[in-house]
């Protein structure tokens, strides 16, 4: 579906701050292609539907599909559209557009390992070179895992794309060599969008697409991975 | 089962029903034994079936091991059931919410147990059981804790783990309309596990909003066909609580 970026050439913007929640959505949007088949997960992912490119009638012109059983997913319903049967994967009250459909769970997690789903995007704790995710559980003994539908979405969308902060509060990389946290899927990202790069992740190696307030040289520097251009 | 002929199970058609539309929810819940698995339909708020977990709170049956997507929102539903003592395992794919409390408790204390299963798992194991298939080779989980354990298998190149079904003594679910025979259609995100759960289980209760004569659904359209469904219970419509509303 996503046509191989691999030779775009790395941007470096050395001019601009790392990107905000909302400008890193809109960077993603702006890549997610027309008539592609797209779930946005939960939390911060779902900031992306309010940047995607729209056609004549105003709506995206992808299909959002959210893993509670829609396809054809609205924006966030306001006021009178609120409807308690109709929510997305986060709970929160949502719209359906023209041409929208409804399936049960079996139906819904199908579309994802059938491979019919050609995008999602994903929040991550951390991701390795090879394209490893770990997304839902930080290991800690007193955390209450919850898993939801990361897993099934992690090895069943075609294109796998993980949106998050490139260091945690601490400064470390969340793009790893090997994931310390436990797994969600194995070698199933295929872009990491980061607030202060976009990388591609392909059998020879993880690509640098774009920079934001970082040159590549500190890039390098400050991410335990071989970063090729 | 065919006790049922003899009841005045009138659907306004010649057809005889194994379905019971039933006048109250405590009719609807009763005989559920202790140490029974349920199923509970629901999505968070969206389709849980409310007014038959009252009334379970109301008939009491103890060591239910329940099978969901999440373990409990705020103080109602589910999480009510699990306050109530009544459950001594929860399987699901997401407990932990900011508003899961209940469960949150008696998961530190160690007064629950918990399998998480990941949620598309979660459906195709109660597909597979209504569906009479023993057991499944699925790509998810491969290479995760959650596999660990588990028989894997490289099929044509790709790795599978052996996931074996959820069977449910009773399926307890939510929807918009039924008509005697027990034919049943859902309201939109709603519709959720509803018509998966209602094939894996024994005895398939569903409250619903309405109920309509025979003939009225539109055969085209209807979700849930009526062999899957054992009992039958209208209630009222609920304005409940809206999540992230805004």
């Amino acid at each position: 579906m996503t046509e191989p970026t691999i030779e775009r050439l790395a941007v470096e913007n050395t001019d601009r701050g790392p990107l905000t929640t909302d400008e890193l959505a809109a960077v993603i949007g702006r890549d997610i292609p027309a008539g592609a088949y797209v779930n946005l997960g939960i939390g911060q992912p779902t900031k992306i539907a309010d940047y995607l490119p729209t056609g004549e009638d105003g709506n995206p012109t992808c299909i959002l599909h959210t893993e509670n059983g829609m396809l054809g997913m609205g924006p966030a319903a306001r006021g009178d559209e609120i409807d308690p049967d109709l929510t997305n994967a986060g709970k929160v009250p949502v719209t359906e557009l023209p041409g929208a459909s409804y399936f049960h769970h079996a139906d819904s997690f199908a579309m994802m390992r059938g491979g019919h789903l050609d995008v999602c995007v994903l929040g991550a704790y951390q991701v390795a070179a090879n394209g490893d995710l770990a997304n839902w559980h930080t290991g800690k003994p007193d955390d209450i895992p919850a898993v939801g539908g990361a897993m099934d979405l992690a090895i069943g969308a075609k294109d796998v794309y993980v949106m998050m902060t490139l260091f945690t509060k601490k400064g470390e990389a969340k793009l790893v060599q090997h994931c310390t946290y436990p797994l969600t899927g194995v070698a199933c990202v295929s872009r990491v969008y980061t607030d202060y790069a976009v990388f591609d992740i392909q059998p020879d190696g993880v690509h640098v697409l774009a920079t934001y307030g970082i040159t590549l040289a500190d890039l390098r520097d400050r991410v335990n991975v071989k970063l090729l251009g | 089962m065919w006790e049922g002929i003899e009841d005045e199970r009138q659907t306004g058609h010649d057809a005889v029903s194994r379905a019971q539309v039933l006048q109250t929810t405590d009719e609807a819940v009763a005989g559920i034994e202790d140490g029974s698995t349920v199923l509970v339909g629901g999505f968070g708020l969206a389709g849980m079936p409310f007014d038959l977990i009252d009334a379970l709170i109301r008939q009491g049956a103890k060591d239910l091991t329940i099978v969901s997507n999440n373990a409990g929102n705020g103080d109602v539903g589910l999480a009510a059931l699990l306050k109530a003592g009544q459950v001594k395992k929860v399987i699901c794919s997401f407990p932990r919410q900011s508003d899961s409390w209940v469960f949150d408790d008696l998961y530190r204390s160690g007064k629950i147990e918990l399998e998480l299963v990941p949620q598309g798992n979660l459906a195709e194991r109660m597909r597979a059981a209504g569906a009479g298939i023993g057991a499944f080779y699925c790509p998810t989980g491969v290479g995760t804790p959650l596999a660990e354990g588990k028989e894997t298998r490289e099929i044509d190149g790709h790795s599978y783990v052996l996931e074996y079904p959820i069977k449910g003594d009773y399926a307890v679910i939510s929807a918009y309309q039924a008509d005697p025979l027990g034919n049943v259609v859902y309201r939109k995100t709603a519709r959720n596990f509803g018509p998966v759960m209602a094939t894996a289980a024994r005895t398939t209760i569903v409250q619903v909003t309405e109920v309509v004569p025979v003939g009225t659904l539109d055969p085209e359209a209807v979700v849930t066909p009526s062999i899957f469904v054992d009992r039958i219970v209208k209630v009222e419509a609920r304005s409940y609580t809206v999540q992230g509303a805004r």
